[in-house]
Formats: structure tokens, sequence, C-alpha cells
């Protein structure tokens, strides 16, 4: 749109905007300005800055530096509130509408027409109507419960509150990914609607041909910077897009692959028996220690297949809602498969038993931590022997002697940073907490490691040792399935990659036949179009 | 700069820490601050009935009773204790006693000995604790409306089989038990502190106290590490209907009779003395020490409203006070404890 900065003043305009949390910088200094009228999309890997910044815009968290002027003043929201009072409203990606309450009452939900206490249900009706009808669809009727809407039919109510609150600016998180492709070509005919009434949209997608479609401009965040600033949306090549969001300020610090070649992208193939190969497994080895066959779950994945072998790191790579996280977990038997098979070292594992996946020398490292994962309040070591305890005990009596004695063994062997075993794992950092949550599968025999999001809020420095612990387990013949969306850590922690998009494998080839752009190509837009542009 | 890994934060190490709170001993000061409030109540009863709290021998004489009549509500507070820790409700403990107490005590039980009696009373409760803990883990029910149901069913099956009669017991032995005093001390008392002292190996050295515990800190976290969730969660409702039934005999040997009336409002007393105690709401948190305490606190606070002559509806007023004011001092002490999370996470 207006490519001449300086031309028509900004709506909003951030400079040097800087937050940090303990232990991380989210936000590093990001430039950003939106304009009257205009749809301008927010670009950047998981972990770039964008709900940090969001959250920053819509008064959630306070920036730690630099300045935002809203509409020519300079402000600073304190409260969620004092942004909404300002004009700027936010859809989060799990709508906040209440499934009880009606339309109009979501509506107005907070500044409800009012005397004395007393709710005036018909002027809110009246006006709830209108804005319907403002954003074409005034098919939705306002005495409607919301929780009976369909999810388009709640993004438009809260796109109407958005409305009814007179917003300028309007702040969508990834609006697309609870959408159908029919109900995403009416939203970008709303979001049409509303810029030309002159209402600015900040618009956050990871799928680049809505970018194209929808945006006028287009910023993109790296590590917590602005690493470019306004260009078209439209005419910007692929290419440079994906250049600007990759290429790190900082190398990812990957431990060396094993000396044995890495088994290839031919699944099937066998690994020539490494150092440390003496795991329990059929002997031969031409079974795979992991063999994922025609697995499905209606609306999550279908007809996944898969080989781990022993010794193996085999990383999956794809967007938060491809179905990784759920493949996972089925593979753990934490969900129930609707089709297909699970055999490890050859034999079919019980569908939706984690006892059986456990007994069968199966691990999972979950990708909510807390809340998956660990006994806040409880101390390490029980933490670590969480899934081995019973196996320590003597005829049902725990043994807290021995408990305490292998988790200090596995503990000190992560390098853990508080040698005491009896600390409570709330006391930890995040990178300690996952130390913690992987040590679990450090006793007992596991043979198969799946780990979800591995580095999910751990800093650098345990972020490399985590990376170091899991390819000392591979080289000691443990097999290794790794989901994350950080495709550095999935190209640079794994022997070979499968892509995983919308619920299936598109893609597979051994880590060190791809590169960052392809497999983001793969990713987000699923074919290897950018890839062939490069020369 | 630093390469941001994730939109999350890093959750913040910092800790709250100080003498009052620290790490492991938590529980330890809890109990500690009991014996205090044990120690106080006697001074207020040193103050108030000089007579007999200053005098050695009525003394020991009133808190022997103090520990009778804790006795029977202290089994059921223990049960609780296990299903509290696991994150659960029963308030079919009351019913559930009396179901057991007339169970074992019709005519046709009576006519087989005490064997059968008790044997009687220990199956119906352990039975009924399996259905509680059967709706729950298998048919997937709340367990406030599980044990809510099986509460009142329970106790209209008690009227049922008695006929809303007092079954007076005509077996000496069972009668014996409340009369027993082996070295001077009650056999109730001494039953109570027996099923304490199991109840506190079981909870700390055995896998089933584990496995309790991890159930009631994060469940999703103990059923992704290969804990069976409702086999655990059944075991843990027929181990406190295992406890009513054991209490069962101790009532029914006191009063001399079955009735369906026994056991009135013993849930609201067990988890008000479980909660005293420490034991969570929320699960994954409580001691049988602090269960136990909490259960005796109780008890004197009523024995002080007994030999001050005051009347019933001065104690049930007392009760809802202290009730309000344990809970209020656990929930101030849980938002301390979360008070350091990190921003905006």
């Amino acid at each position: 749109m207006s490519s001449g900065v300086g031309a028509t003043e900004p709506l909003l305009r951030l400079t040097g905007v800087v937050k940090t949390f303990p232990g991380v910088r989210a936000l590093d200094g990001v430039d950003f300005e939106v304009t009257a009228g205009e749809v301008h999309c927010l670009l950047g890997q998981n972990g770039a800055g964008k709900s940090t910044l969001i959250k920053v815009l819509s008064g959630v968290h306070r920036p730690d530096a630099g300045e935002i002027v809203w509409s020519g003043e300079p402000v600073s929201f304190n409260s969620p509130q004092a942004a909404m009072r300002a004009g700027i409203a936010t859809i989060y990606q799990e709508l906040d509408l209440v499934d009880e309450l009606t339309v109009a009452e979501n509506v107005f939900l907070g500044h409800e027409h009012s005397s004395v206490g007393f709710v005036h249900r018909g002027p809110a009706r009246r006006e709830t109507r209108q804005i319907l009808a403002r954003l074409g669809h005034p098919e939705i009727p306002v005495g409607r419960v919301v929780g009976k809407l369909p999810a388009a039919g709640k993004q438009i109510v809260s796109m109407g509150r958005a409305l009814s609150r007179q917003a300028r600016l309007l702040i969508m998180d990834e609006p697309s990914a609870v959408l159908a492709h029919d109900e995403v070509a009416n939203l970008f005919r709303v979001i049409r609607e509303l810029t030309s009434g002159g209402m600015a949209v900040i618009y956050i997608s990871h799928r680049l041909e809505e970018i194209r479609q929808i945006g006028d401009r287009v910023t993109v965040l790296k590590d917590g910077r602005t690493s470019a600033a306004n260009l078209p949306a439209r005419t910007t090549p692929t290419r440079e897009l994906v250049g600007k969001m990759t290429g790190r300020s900082i190398e990812y610090v990957f431990p060396a692959r094993t000396a044995a070649p890495p088994v290839a992208a031919t699944s099937g193939g066998a690994r020539p028996a490494g150092p440390g190969d003496g795991v329990p497994g059929p002997a031969g080895t031409n079974t795979p220690l992991l063999e994922v066959d025609g697995l499905t779950r209606h609306g999550e994945f279908a007809d996944v297949s898969l080989t781990v072998h022993s010794g193996e790191i085999v990383g999956i790579a794809g967007l938060v809602g491809s179905g990784r996280s759920e493949l996972l977990e089925t593979v753990y038997g934490a969900r129930k498969a609707h089709a297909g098979r699970v055999l490890v070292g050859g034999r079919p594992l019980r569908p939706g038993s984690v006892s059986a996946a456990v007994r069968a020398g199966v691990g999972m490292a979950p990708e909510e931590r807390k809340s998956q994962a660990l006994l806040m309040g409880e101390p390490i070591y029980r933490n670590v022997t969480l899934a081995t305890f019973a196996r320590l005990a003597r005829v049902g009596f725990t043994d807290a002697g021995r408990e305490r004695a292998e988790a200090s063994r596995v503990t000190a062997s992560l390098q853990l940073a508080p040698a005491d075993v009896r600390r409570q794992v709330r006391t930890l950092s995040g990178g300690n907490q996952q130390k913690v949550v992987v040590g679990r599968w450090l006793l007992g025999g596991t043979r198969l490691l799946l780990l979800d999001e591995p580095t999910r809020g751990v800093d650098v420095g345990a972020r490399a040792e985590l990376y170091g612990v899991v390819r000392r387990l591979a080289d000691e013949g443990v097999g290794v399935l790794l989901v994350s969306s950080e495709v550095p850590e999935v190209l640079g922690l794994s022997d070979r990659v499968l892509v995983m998009r919308e619920g299936r494998l598109i893609h597979e080839a051994a880590a060190a036949d791809l590169d960052e752009h392809t497999v983001l190509d793969l990713v987000m837009a699923g074919s290897l179009q950018a890839s062939e542009e490069l020369p | 700069m630093i390469d941001v890994a994730t939109s999350r934060p890093a959750p913040s190490t910092v800790e709250r820490s100080g003498w009052w709170r620290s790490d492991g001993s938590e529980p330890v000061r809890r109990n500690l601050g009991l014996v205090g409030v044990l120690a106080l109540l006697l001074i207020v009863g040193m103050v108030t009935r000089p007579d007999i709290f200053l005098n050695g021998h009525r003394l020991w004489s009133n808190e022997l009773t103090v520990m009778t009549q804790a006795s029977s509500i202290g089994v059921i507070t223990i049960g609780m204790t296990f299903v509290m820790i696991s994150g659960g409700i029963d308030l079919s403990v009351g019913a559930l006693l009396a179901l057991a107490s007339v169970w074992s005590t019709t005519v046709a039980t009576q006519s087989y000995g005490p064997g059968v009696m008790i044997l009687a009373a220990l199956l119906v409760g352990t039975g009924s604790g399996l259905l509680n803990g059967i709706l729950i883990a298998y048919g997937r029910m709340v367990p406030f409306i599980a044990t809510l149901a099986t509460m009142v069913a329970a106790r209209g099956l008690a009227q049922k089989i008695s006929g809303k009669l007092t079954q007076i017991v005509r077996v000496n032995t069972i009668n014996k038990i409340a009369e027993w005093k082996p070295l001077g001390i009650p056999l109730l008392v001494i039953i109570f502190l027996v099923v304490a002292v199991l109840a506190w190996v079981l909870l700390n050295r055995t896998t089933f106290g584990r496995r309790t515990v991890a159930v009631g800190g994060n469940a999703e976290a103990a059923r992704l590490a290969g804990i069976n969730l409702r086999r655990h969660t059944l075991m843990v409702y027929a181990l406190s209907g295992l406890c009513c039934g054991i209490a069962a005999v101790m009532v029914t040997a006191q009063a001399t009779a079955g009735s369906s009336d026994h056991g009135n409002l013993y849930e609201l007393n067990a988890i008000a003395a479980a909660i005293i105690g420490g034991t969570a709401l929320t699960g994954g948190r409580g001691t049988v020490v602090g269960s136990v305490l909490g259960v005796l606190v109780f008890t004197q606070i009523y024995n002080l409203f007994i030999v001050k002559n005051l009347q019933t509806e001065y104690q049930l007023i007392a009760q809802g006070v202290i009730i309000v004011a344990a809970v209020l001092i656990q929930q101030f002490r849980v938002a301390a404890l979360r008070r350091p999370a990190p921003p905006g996470a």
C-alpha cells in the first residue's frame, strides 16, 4: 500500500521496543509501524517474538524500553483495558468468548448498556445486529448462545466485539488456524470491509499464501528484532521472506553426528552396527526399533507410517496444529489410534495403553512440562523415578535411598545444577526441569525416547547440554523420535527428518540433505517451490 | 543477542524463601504448629477448668476420653486423607459407617458371632467404597456427585435394613471392644493409633502411597509416566470404605447398638480435620500425622465445650468457624507459594 513512509502519519509506531523475561530477551529492539486502512502482516519463526509483541501492544506486558506512539501520542498501556479503551482490540487464537452467553451479550461483555445495574437487552441486540450486518454476517442470530456457533461464527463475534468498542486497530493471531478453506475466504472479505472503512489490521499467520492474498505490507521478526520492515506483501519473493526469517545471529550448538553414517532416507535400510549398538532388540537389526504403520486419528493425522532405528534420531518438522504432538502421543499410547498400528522391536503395542508402551521400553517427554510431566511440589528424585519407583521398590515398599542414588546418578550425568535431589522441582529453571523430565527415561532401560518440543522455554546453555544428552543416548543405542517447531533444531539434531503438514507426512530426507529454507517451505507451503528458486 | 527459544518466557527461578517456609520441612512445621494449638487448648482448659486440667489424674482420664471420642472419626479421617491427597473427596463416609454398622448388627449376622459381624462391617465398607471407585474411575463421575449419591443411597439402605430401629448388640465380645483397656489405654484408642501407623507406612513407604501423591499432584503426569489412573482411584476409594468399616465396628461397640443414625456429619468432620491437618483440597499434599493432629484439635475443642457445659449449638457454630478459618489459612499459603510466578507465562 503506502510505501512512502512519512507520507501519512502511521496510526501506530514502535521504536526500539525491548521486553526481557528472566533468562530470555523476548524483544530486543523491535521497530514496527501500522497505518490506518492497511493489513500489516507479522512474520517470524516460533520464538521470534511475535506473541510477546502482540502482548505488549494489547497491554498484557509493559515494555522495558522503547517507545510506542499511538495516533501521534506516546502511550504506555498498563492493562489490557487501557489498550482496549485506546482502540486496540486483539483476537487471540483461543477466542476469549463466553460460550454460555448469547451473541449480543458477548459483543457487549464488559460494556453493557445498563442503568442502575439492569441490562438493557434491546439496544444491545439492535446494535449487535447492525455490527453483524457491517461485518457481512446478518444471518448470525444475536440471541443464539455462542457455544452453538461454528468456529468461523465465533470469530465474527470476536470481531464484532472489537467494532462495538470502536477499535481502530485489530490484532489477529493466526485467525485462519481454526477455519476451513472457504471460511478463510469469507474472513478475508470481512477484513477488507473493515480496512476500507479505515481500520488497521495486524495479521499474523504462518501461511505465506494467505499473507500474499490479504496483506499490504509485511514486517519480519527474527530473534526478537525486526529483520525486515514494510516489505510489499504481494511482490516480495518467497525466498527473500524466508531468508529474513532464518539465518541466525547465534549458532545453535549441536553435537557432531555419530561417525557411522545415519540411516539414509530410504526407509527400511538397516543402520550399520555402530559403537554401543548392543541394545536389547532383535538380533540382525534389520527390524526397526519403532515401526508405525498407517496410523490414523480422524481430524488429527492420517495414514502416518515411519520407522526409527536403534541409535537413530528422527526429527518431525511441522507447525503447531499439524498433528505432530498428537502423533507422538498416539505412538506412546496416551491417545488411541483409530487405525494403524505401532510396533516396538517388532512386537505390536497395545493401543491406548501408556503402561504397555513403558513396559516395552518407550518413554516420552511431553510438550507441556508443567501440566503433563512434573509434580512441581515434589522433590527432584521422585520426579526422576516417577516411571520407575515401582520397579525400584521391594514388594510394594519404596526404597527412597535407592531412588535418591539412582536419581543422583542421572542428574549428575545430565549436569543438573542443584546437586541435592531432595529439592522441589518448583525451584528449578526451565532447562533443569526439562532435564528432570528427560532424566526420568534414563532409568529402567528405555529403548525409544519420544521428545515433544524438548527445548521449549529452555535457555541457550541448557539447550546445548540437552542436545548433547540426546545425541549421547542415541550413541548408546536408544532410538529417538523428536518433534519441534524450530526447524534448526530438527535439522541440527536429527539424522533423518520427516516433514508433517496438515496431518500427513509429506517429505522424508536425511538431515544432511536438507536446509532450513527447504524445510520451512515444506512446513508452510507444502511444496519445494522456493528452494527451486534458489541457485 | 540471546536466541529466544520460544514465545514463552523461561520460568522464573526466583525462589521466595524464609525461616517460615523451607522446602522439605513444610509439613513438619505445620504439624508442630498443630501441636502448639493443642498445647494452647490445654492452657485454655487450665485457666477455665483448673479443677480438671491441673489435676494429674483427672487430666489423664479426660484426655483418654478425648482420644476415645477421636478414635472412630480419626480412622475415617485417615481414609479421607488418602482420597483427598489423590485429588478426590468422599462424602459418603458417614453413611457407609451407618450401613456397615446396621448390616453387621442384624439379627441374622449376630447369630454367626463376633468374627462374622466384624467381617461383615469391613466387607460392606470396602464394597461400598469400591462402588464409589467404580463410579468415579470407570463411570467418569465427579467424586463430589458420585459420593453424594452413594451417601444418600447408603443412608436410605441402612434405614431400610434396620427398619429405622436401633439394633441392640447381644454379642458381648463386640461390646467389650469399647470397654477393654489393656495397660489402662482404651482399645479404641489403640485401634486408632495402629491404623494411623499403618497408614503412615502406606503413604510414605509404599508404591501405593507414592501413586496416591502422584495421581493427586498431577494426574496427567502420572498417566504419562505409566501409572494406571483408574485402578489406583478405585483402590483409594476402597481404602476409604475399609476405614468406614473399621470405624463402624468401633462406633457400634461404643453404642452397643447398630443404627442408621450413626456417623451423622462424619464426612464434614473428617474433611475439616484433614484440611486443618494440611491436606490440600486440590490434591497432591497431605500427611497422616497432620490429619491425626487435626482430629485431636477438633475433639479437644469439643471437650472444652463439654467441660464448660456449653450447649451443642455453640459447638456447631465453632465448628463452622474453624473450618472456614482452616480453609482460608490454606488458601493464603497456596497463594503465597504461587506468587513468584513468571510474568505473563
